[in-house]
């Protein structure tokens, strides 16, 4: 046992497959003839476009906006042409609305130049970042504006950057950790200014050494910034915001409140770097960097790609995909979702695209649960995903509110462990969304 | 993609990736761990433990595929949880039974005790001590009476040839039970003595349970793979342990402890019958007010009640509280929403 920091109940140890690309430097993807840029990327109202088909863009000017609510605007990613409107696959919401961008790629990128944002004021520091698209990329997509200006009966004192990286495979974090550490502390600096406070801890997991030392390196304190590198313990999920907050703080964010509650903010590193771009260089969020990886892809890639590039693009570019492909993954492994289509564009909260063979995944059908409690000790939130699930087949989904339903964050530590193979995540799911209606 | 790749694709639901554990394997390993014990009760009592073993875990194996065709489920005889009632089964039955005893069990056990009540996961009895308990109610002479003493000389097959009742024994149990102490030692011998015999299984009993050093290998084994913990097996034998020592002797605190634990099924219960999952708590907590409870009861049956052996009905008499002591130990959740409620 090490004596590594960790959150101190549940979590799973699914076997390390970030090999394939830990060591492979972020390469950028050539802008492919047309992107499908979604409407609706983030948490809050979807863009309402501000572009007509056959307009003329250049890189970076505003494309989409939200006219009321909570959001952010949308950006071109590159020089072109719009085509028009569209629908895009989506792995969540089957469609999406999307702007088609016919690429030109004769014109040339602007130039981004570092410049000095001390001077600025905290307002117009979030208005930067508002104006720039960012949101939260590493995982829902919460607009991050409204995460730096919080409630003000909650102070913040602790700013948390998450680069755990706890699922398997993704190695996009550690790489922009690696390659991009200087960049990182400076938007630590920028979100530390705009919270109005000076403690920063960068929570790194211990299976990425050259990543926390790259950024301890970067970090050098000083007496308005105070940034810690905090090696964890490896264990999934060590990323989710919850156990994040408690592993380094050892607070607990109640059930239904915001990290704000226990005076903590959140902001992933490659959010970070993304509000670096936009408020030191000006450049609004429109890439991603993304792992590609997988038995079933010929090339495994860190990827920095346009957010719109398909993924059949994507798959071209690394080389097609092996006969032994059986289920492609948005996401990572244990939260992601499967899709069936390569017809998919990259979206700001993209993290990976995974090809995974029938070895990596595990259909076996599932059987009846034989009481072994393995899920139970799995859970990092004290949830009895096997009554609800047992309940959900029962058909009675409404009772399952008892047994911690809606505290569940779908992690799938529970389903990773059942021996029986039961898709307890899926039945939370279910239940959820029958308690709900 | 070619388009055959496409359809071929799966979509089923988050995480994409398990662990490799499975019932199967579970299962499996716990047959495993159940087949030293039995290999070294041929050599002490001879080869027809391996025939009424076969026959029982035959018995269970068809029980449980014509009572899942019967009730239309899906086979699953190859998880190897039918197995494990056989062996088990035929572990807590006297060596000089006759071969229709295992066979009667299975049916009470896989088909009754664990089908009619919904199958593997619903079944509130521990199948293979609810046959033990049948067999026992009806047929209490053979029950208790067919006790085969050790072979002196690896002679593995002398008792096929011989009628059983010229070779009956008792258990040890049973003689300090009856008898007290005294006739106990000059019984089986003195103290030290018997500690070594006892915990290498050269004595009367059931078949599978007089070896304590090969099933607590067993158990060992079980706990490292991380199957079982802690928690039943050290409850139950703690206090089995405490309340023999307390109440076991002549005067109070004058009890073997030691004795208690190697004599009888209680660490083949501890390791291998009061933890089976289905029967037992899922919470820790709960496991271990369990495992007392489990503990309290061997003892009372042991020295108060009719029989000379107590924990196959201590674990009769707990394995319906599992869902209670559950409802009572729930998980802690990880905060309260602010301001309470659900
Ligand atoms: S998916 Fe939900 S119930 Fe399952 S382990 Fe994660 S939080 Fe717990
Ligand atoms: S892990 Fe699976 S088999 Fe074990 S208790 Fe949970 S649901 Fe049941």
């Amino acid at each position: 046992m090490t004596s590594l920091l960790t959150f101190p109940k549940g979590g799973v140890h699914p076997p390390a497959a970030k090999g394939l690309t830990s060591h492979l430097a972020i390469e950028t993807m050539p802008v492919p003839d047309e992107l499908e840029i979604i409407l609706g990327q983030h948490i809050g109202a979807p863009c309402t476009p501000t572009v007509n088909a056959k307009d003329e863009v250049k890189e970076g000017d505003v494309i989409g906006e939200v006219t009321k609510g909570l959001g952010v605007p949308l950006h071109a990613p590159i020089a072109g042409t719009i085509k028009g409107m569209g629908q895009s696959a989506h792995p969540m919401r089957v469609t999406a609305p999307s702007i088609i961008l016919q690429t030109n790629k004769e014109i040339s990128a602007p130039r981004y130049t570092p410049k000095d944002w001390h001077s600025q004021t905290k307002d117009e520091l979030l208005k930067r970042i508002h104006g720039a698209g960012i949101i939260g990329i590493g995982g829902a997509g919460f607009p991050a504006h409204v995460k730096l200006n919080p409630p003000k009966d909650n102070p913040v004192d602790t700013l948390i950057l998450n680069g755990a990286e706890c699922e398997p495979y993704i190695t996009a974090d550690h790489r922009q950790m690696l390659e991009q550490s200087h960049e990182i502390v400076e938007g630590a600096k920028i979100i530390l200014k705009t919270l109005g406070i000076t403690n920063c801890h960068i929570g790194i997991e211990d299976n990425k050494p050259d990543a926390i030392a790259a950024m301890t390196a970067a970090a050098g304190s000083t007496p308005d910034a105070r940034i810690t590198v905090t090696p964890l313990q490896v264990k999934y999920p060590q990323g989710s915001e919850k156990q994040l907050i408690q592993s380094i703080t050892g607070r607990k964010v109640p059930a239904g409140a915001l990290p704000s509650a226990v005076g903590v903010v959140v902001h992933n590193v490659s959010t970070t770097k993304a509000i670096y771009d936009a408020v030191a260089l000006g450049k609004p969020l429109y890439e991603k960097v993304l792992t590609i990886s997988g038995q079933a892809i010929n090339r495994p890639a860190n990827l920095r790609v346009k957010v719109g590039t398909k993924v059949k693009d994507i798959v071209e570019y690394l080389g097609g995909v092996k006969p032994s492909l059986a289920k492609i993954v948005m996401g990572g492994p244990m939260m992601g979702f499967a899709v069936s289509t390569l017809d998919l564009p990259v979206t700001k909260t993209t993290s990976s695209v995974l090809f995974l063979t029938e070895e990596e995944i595990d259909t076996r059908p599932h059987s009846q649960c034989i009481r072994c409690g393995w899920c139970l000790e799995a859970c990092p939130m004290g949830i009895e995903a096997k009554e609800i699930a047992i309940h959900v087949e029962a058909g009675r989904p409404q009772d399952t509110a008892q047994f911690g339903v809606f505290d569940c964050f779908e992690c799938g530590c529970c389903s990773y462990v059942c021996p029986a193979k039961r898709p307890l995540v899926q039945f939370i799911r279910l239940a959820k969304m029958k308690a709900k209606r | 993609m070619p388009a055959s790749t496409q359809r071929l694709l799966k979509v089923s639901v988050s995480p994409h990736v398990r662990s490799r554990e499975s019932v199967e394997r579970i299962m499996w390993t716990v047959v495993a761990c159940l087949v030293p014990p039995l290999i070294l009760s041929v050599f002490i009592f001879g080869i027809q433990t391996l025939i009424i073993t076969a026959v029982s875990v035959i018995s269970c194996v068809t029980v449980e595929a014509l009572s899942q065709k019967a009730l239309g489920r899906r086979i699953t005889i190859h998880d190897g949880s039918a197995v494990i009632t056989g062996i088990l089964i035929a572990f807590v039955i006297p060596p000089g039974v006759s071969y229709l005893m295992p066979v009667l069990g299975a049916v009470m056990a896989i088909y009754i005790g664990k089908h009619l009540l919904g199958g593997i996961g619903f079944n509130i009895f521990n199948p293979a001590l609810l046959a033990r308990a049948f067999l026992l109610a009806t047929f209490p002479v053979a029950m208790t009476s067919a006790w085969l003493p050790p072979l002196k000389d690896m002679a593995i097959f002398s008792y096929l040839a011989t009628p059983i009742d010229a070779v009956v024994t008792a258990t040890p149990l049973a003689v300090l039970k009856t008898q007290g102490l005294a006739a106990f030692t000059e019984h089986f011998g003195a103290i030290p003595n018997l500690y070594t015999t006892f915990f290498l299984g050269w004595r009367p009993g059931c078949i599978g349970e007089t070896s304590g050093l090969l099933i607590v290998l067993g158990g060992l084994y079980l706990l490292y793979r991380g199957y079982i913990t802690w928690h039943i097996p050290v409850s139950v034998l703690t206090t089995i342990a405490l309340g023999t020592w307390c109440f076991g002797g002549e005067t109070l605190f004058s009890g073997d402890p030691l004795l208690a634990i190697l004599s009888g099924g209680a660490l083949l219960g501890a390791f291998f019958m009061a933890n089976d999952y289905v029967t037992c708590p899922v919470n820790r907590t709960a496991q271990l007010v369990y495992g007392v409870g489990i503990g309290l009861f061997t003892v009372l049956i042991r020295l108060k009640g009719g029989y000379p052996e107590g924990i196959c009905y201590a674990i009769l008499l707990m394995n319906p509280v599992s869902s209670v002591l559950d409802s009572w130990f729930k998980p802690k959740r990880f905060a309260p929403p602010l301001g309470g409620g659900q």
